[in-house]
């Protein structure tokens, strides 16, 4: 919190929010019926104990390895910090979910540091492209490395403690002035994938552009993303997850709750809040309070979810 | 940047010359322009310029962008202050974007 102003002047509301989320090591949210509840700032090791009676899975998002810019000259190093804080989990996670840009510019350096950093965690991992790991131009790294089994781009389902989850690539084929991108092959796949599922099976969605329309101005939004979530409309319980945007933000419509998580290498601006989503710099202080990992834990039977976001740093 | 030829001015060399000692330095080196990429913006986003010109994109972000016009032409990833030129010969309207941020779009009319 350091470099933060209290002055004397009043400090609003916002304000006194900012500073319990940097002093927080972690905001447990739960969701019951739908609605979403923060149980408040607790701290992180607290939150993994008293909410792990369920499956639990870690979401960690937007790794940018090989990013050195000044709003983070060391991407590599708080991506290791990062998986340093998975280790110090009190309970390890049953596995963890990546929402994409592993890399900044797909070298194939990049995606061999990024594993051998991720691989640290002992975790399985799955992944779905960002845009960032489609630079090269065979777009062959992140495939090779990582689209074993996978259809079309990159896309595939599994189930795990009884959820449905299903990865999906949305930064392939993007056309001019528009958002991110499914496309009609990957939308009947989907739909062929959910055909005969029962409707209380929890689905977790996952891609890396956000599929609900977060900020169209800036590109965050996916274009065909509502006729996904048509598909899943009828289940009882959808999570939707992705990175991009570099920020937690969350959103529930109906039994439909939406999730983005912090990245591992730099913040951005909340939606218009800057000339451009570029990288934000923040002082060095500040910075790993603005990055991050999400666990979310299950509880079988009981239609609840809960959300924790860590901060690298309170 | 392309040297001055006596199309351009319609006169001799020496006064073609003459001339461009005298007009604006930007004015003198009309044939060949720049666009820049800050803050996710191309500008200018939209140039009207004559066949032949080269046209050279640099980004000055700190997240690498593409110039890409469907069916025209496509540049590599530009990492930050990686440049990107493009000689128009032909006539007509290119519109263009950034393929990783795609609402990022430009046009270059080329007369």
């Amino acid at each position: 919190m350091s470099g933060h102003d209290h002055g004397d002047d009043g400090v609003s509301r916002r304000k006194v929010l900012e500073c319990m989320t940097w002093a927080g090591t972690g905001v447990l949210w739960t969701v019951t019926g739908g609605v979403p509840r923060s149980l408040g700032i607790i701290d992180s090791a607290q939150a993994a104990t008293a909410a792990v009676p369920g499956m639990s899975f870690l979401q960690i998002s937007d790794s940018h390895v090989g990013f050195d810019k000044p709003a983070n000259p060391n991407a590599l190093g708080t991506l290791e910090e990062a998986v340093g804080k998975i280790n110090a989990m009190p309970a390890k996670p049953s596995f963890m979910i990546h929402t994409g840009d592993i890399t900044h510019l797909s070298k194939a350096a990049e995606f061999d540091n990024a594993e051998r950093i991720i691989s640290q965690s002992k975790l399985d991992v799955h992944y779905v492209p960002g845009e960032h790991d489609f630079l090269d131009e065979e777009v062959k790294f992140y495939r090779e490395r990582y689209g074993r089994g996978t259809k079309g781009q990159g896309w595939y389902s599994f189930d795990a403690g009884g959820v449905h989850f299903i990865g999906l690539v949305n930064v392939v084929d993007l056309k001019a002035g528009g958002l991110g991108n499914l496309g009609a092959e990957q939308l009947a796949w989907l739909q062929d994938d959910l055909r005969g599922k029962s409707k209380s099976t929890p689905i977790v969605l996952f891609a890396h552009i956000p599929l609900w329309t977060v900020y169209p101005e800036w590109g965050w939004g996916t274009e065909d993303g509502g006729r996904a979530l048509e598909q899943v409309k009828g289940f009882g319980s959808v999570t939707v997850l992705n990175g991009h945007i570099h920020q937690v933000m969350q959103k529930v419509e109906g039994n439909v709750t939406f999730h983005t998580a912090r990245s591992t290498a730099f913040p951005q601006p909340a939606p218009g809040a800057a000339p451009s989503p570029g990288p934000m710099k923040v002082e060095d202080t500040k910075l790993r309070s603005m990055l991050g990992v999400a666990s979310i834990n299950f509880k079988q039977n009981e239609q609840r979810l809960a959300i924790i976001d860590t901060p690298l740093q309170g | 940047m392309k040297t001055l030829n006596r199309r351009d001015f319609g006169v001799d060399l020496g006064l073609a010359l003459a001339a461009a000692i005298l007009l604006p330095a930007t004015k003198a080196r009309a044939d060949d322009m720049d666009i820049h990429i800050d803050n996710f913006v191309f500008q200018p986003a939209e140039l009207k310029i004559k066949t032949g010109t080269t046209v050279t994109w640099t980004n000055r972000d700190d997240i690498p962008h593409t110039i890409v016009s469907v069916g025209k032409f496509r540049s590599k990833t530009l990492d930050t202050d990686d440049k990107f030129s493009f000689t128009f010969i032909n006539a007509g309207d290119y519109k263009y974007f950034c393929s990783l941020h795609p609402h990022m779009t430009g046009m270059i009319k080329v007369e």
